[in-house]
């Protein structure tokens, strides 16, 4: 499911980001990498969508949250 | 022994970079830009013993991918200009994050030191570390550091000296080898892997580097460069950058179909895979050498955030905070700034006097009104700058300003343009030169240029006194506010447009997703605080000063040249003479010789390159409404947007003026229609920004192409926009009795 379904302080594992591959890079360098552990610390609906990553806090635009595979 | 060696700092964004950079070279440090790109350079000396040191400061980058701008000026530096040390400085706070760096620096095979920085908040976290493992595992020695104490700095300069001696001895060691036959000595230095640690990336992925390797191995110009295993690694994540190095077609179509088995067996990118494996190697060793006691991460900066980032509370406070800046910004800065114009004014008069009474020298016109008036006028922004400055190193460093581009981001995105574009553009309403020089918070060239090329349509301080000296000439009471409002939204508005257009067409380009870091809050430092205004303010005087300089002792000749022939003074001198000798009373005669005085100067204004310029560029300006006079006040504009009422004040001969003359407003009422005068306010807003605006676009921009661009860009948009409101109201009748 993409990762705009997870509730706030739900922990979810990365499967796949469809993106381009530039943007794939981009997302791993920052340690979203598959098979990484996500905690999802604000999904509020709108605005700031808020992950916890390889112990840092990540913001991600909504389109770019949907795009985020996790199970 | 006595020795310089080159060491670079390499970092993620937020590792506390900067503050170790600023603790090793204290103010021993230059800013300036690598060449062709808008990547700042920053460059420290710093003595440890017998041994000076140049320091590096590497742009922060999460990987050295060619992802950016910035990794792809991080890398090359590396690669190309082969550093003695670089020194990876590591938030350990956030450890497997922060290693993907330091591992592909690893593989890189270049002499590397560690600084595990911010040790103190990860012990207050509860991790430990067991430094002697980690350093195994990744092959370099490992220094702990807190960076805004001050503390392990002596340890970190021992273990560089000591890399680049362990470094040195061992090229020497392989030159005698290399003396012997087999390798030359650079590629040796690209690939000491013997004691080297390897990562695994797996059977698949390592078969086809190995056939990769083989092949850069035959190419001996890239094996003199580049370590092969390394260069076969970039190729396969399929490297931007590194593709035009190689420049062999026979690699291509290989990596190719070793990329595309890669993509069949696995299920993903190369490049991904490859990242995935760097993890995988970095949580092993974490796992083996880092324990984590408390689970107590962010609890704090979560907290704040909660408030900050609220959906309600955030935009609001956000809105609140830069009124603050922008408010401490104009006030505090309103006092140096006239102790700064009485200066300039005191050294005018001073300079004057040497001169006698009465004399016309160049020399002396040359001096005051082109340099000193020039420079003064650019220094006199100073304070502001430097406050403002002030005002956006605390927010940055305190991690604020991450949230303030995420809140502003949605907004901001509609108009084509990114998150952090909204604070320059804030900024621009008080002046242009900052807020482009703040447009660097921006990683994306196309979102970066957009902003500055838009942002002189904030408008500014400066232009100000002109929509003050205008509007109460032409417009009733109730209307004062009115007008000025709707001067200012029409600049937003326009600025809305042409950056919707400039996205559209040739800044074109997928703007980049919204991917942020949000770092924990963190007390800023008084030192990098202070280091980072001083900085920014040092840029805009030393650059911006040169050309401005230059600019407006060429404007000022230009309003100063050719001079009235002779005859045309000795008439001048003639009435003056006539009214001391004639009127009686002290008063009358003062008024009378001003008037005299003031008939010259408009005499000479129109006489000059300036007043002629105006008088051909009439007919070009006739369709907004406008006369010469009005033509050679903006080219005085140009110079800087308040002097077109000193100018105005000239060609209507009313002597010195400023925005409260009421008599250049009666004048004004006398020979313009409000419609005309509607335009002017206009017309000043949107055309040619003032020329230390066009001179701060080339530096940010590196190049004349996109300040010449801004300079006609918005002078033929204020042209068109002008045209079509002077016409359209003229047809209709408005505004024109």
């Amino acid at each position: 499911m993409p990762l705009t379904m997870v509730q706030s302080g739900r922990k979810v594992r990365l499967i796949a980001v469809e993106a381009g591959r530039g943007l794939q890079a981009r997302l791993a360098a920052m340690g979203l990498v598959p098979g990484a552990e996500i905690q999802v610390i604000r999904n509020s609906g709108h605005g700031p969508f808020v992950i916890a990553v390889k112990g840092s806090r990540v913001m991600l635009g909504r389109g770019m949250a949907h795009k985020i595979i996790v199970a | 022994m006595k020795s310089k060696i080159v060491v670079a700092l390499a970092g993620n964004p937020n590792s506390g970079k900067t503050t170790i950079f600023n603790n090793l070279t204290g103010t021993r440090q230059h800013v300036g830009n690598y060449p062709g790109v808008t990547v700042e350079r920053k460059v420290g000396y710093c003595r440890h013993g017998d041994v000076e040191m140049q320091v590096v400061d590497l742009p922060g980058t999460y990987s050295l991918t060619a992802y950016s701008e910035d990794e792809v000026v991080a890398r090359n530096f590396i690669i190309d200009e082969k550093p003695d040390v670089v020194v990876d400085i590591i938030d350990t706070s956030n450890l497997e994050r922060n290693l993907y760096l330091a591992v592909q620096l690893m593989e890189l095979g270049v002499p590397l030191v560690l600084a595990f920085n911010m040790s103190d908040t990860a012990k207050a976290r509860g991790y430990e570390f067991d430094i002697k493992k980690l350093s195994r595992f990744i092959g370099a020695p490992i220094v702990q550091t807190v960076g805004h104490k001050g503390e392990g700095m002596e340890e970190l300069l021992d273990a560089i000296v000591l890399a680049a001696a362990e470094s040195k001895s061992k090229i020497n060691g392989d030159q005698e080898m290399s003396s012997t036959g087999a390798l030359s000595s650079k590629a040796s230095i690209r690939g000491p892997r013997l004691q080297m640690p390897l990562i695994n990336y797996g059977r698949e992925i390592e078969k086809e580097i190995s056939g990769i390797q083989s092949l850069v191995q035959k190419e001996m110009v890239l094996l003199q460069k580049y370590d092969p295993r390394w260069l076969a690694i970039k190729l396969l994540e399929n490297d931007k950058d590194i593709w035009p190095r190689v420049n062999s077609p026979a690699i291509r179509p290989l990596v190719e179909e070793s990329a595309s088995r890669i993509e069949k067996v696995l299920g993903e990118h190369p490049e991904t895979a490859i990242a995935g494996a760097r993890y995988g190697f970095i949580s092993g060793a974490c796992q083996e050498a880092v324990r984590s006691t408390v689970e107590a991460r962010h609890t704090m900066s979560d907290r704040i955030d909660a408030v900050v980032t609220n959906r309600v509370l955030g935009l609001p406070i956000f809105l609140g905070l830069m009124y603050l800046v922008f408010h401490l910004t104009f006030t505090l800065g309103d006092p140096p700034m006239g102790w700064i114009e009485e200066f300039f004014g005191w050294l005018g008069g001073v300079v004057d006097s040497w001169w006698p009474e009465g004399s016309e020298s160049i020399l002396d016109s040359l001096i005051v009104d082109g340099i000193i008036g020039g420079v003064g006028g650019v220094i006199v922004f100073l304070p502001n700058i430097l406050l403002l400055f002030l005002a956006i190193a605390i927010l940055e460093d305190s991690g604020y300003m991450a949230r303030a581009a995420f809140i502003m981001d949605r907004l901001m995105h509609n108009i084509g343009l990114h998150g952090k574009s909204f604070i320059p553009m804030m900024i621009g309403f008080g002046c242009s030169v900052p807020a482009i020089m703040a447009t660097r918070t921006l990683e994306n060239r196309r979102d970066r240029l957009t902003t500055m090329l838009v942002l002189p349509l904030m408008s500014c301080g400066a232009r100000l006194p002109i929509y003050a000296l205008i509007i109460p000439a032409f417009f009733p009471q109730a209307w004062h506010g009115r007008m000025l409002w709707i001067i200012y939204m029409t600049g937003i508005g326009l600025a809305i447009l042409s950056a919707k257009l400039l996205r559209s067409t040739i800044l074109k380009g997928e703007s980049v997703p919204f991917v942020m870091e949000l770092p924990p809050y963190r007390m800023p430092t008084v030192k990098g605080v202070l280091i980072h205004m001083w900085e920014r303010g040092w840029l805009y005087l030393k650059k911006a000063g040169t050309i401005i300089l230059g600019v407006s002792i060429i404007l000022w000749a230009m309003t100063a040249f050719p001079r009235l022939p002779d005859d045309e003074k000795a008439r001048f001198e003639n009435e003056r003479h006539m009214v001391q000798t004639i009127i009686q009373g002290e008063e009358e005669k003062a008024g009378r010789l001003a008037a005299v005085d003031n008939e010259e100067a408009e005499e000479a204004l129109q006489y000059s390159i300036a007043g002629r310029i105006g008088r051909t560029m009439e007919p070009i300006l006739r369709p907004m409404g406008f006369d010469w006079k009005i033509g050679t006040a903006l080219i005085g504009a140009f110079a800087a947007k308040e002097v077109f009422v000193a100018q105005m004040g000239i060609v209507y001969s009313v002597g010195e003026a400023d925005e409260e003359s009421e008599t250049l407003r009666e004048k004004l009422r006398d020979n313009y229609t409000p419609l005309a005068a509607f335009c002017i306010m206009l017309f000043c807003l949107v055309s040619a920004p003032c020329m230390a605006t066009i001179a701060i676009t080339k530096r940010e921009s590196n190049s004349w192409k996109w300040a010449l661009f801004q300079l006609g860009g918005l002078t033929a948009l204020a042209y068109v926009v002008t045209v079509l409101v002077f016409q359209a109201g003229s047809l209709l009748g408005v505004g024109i009795g």
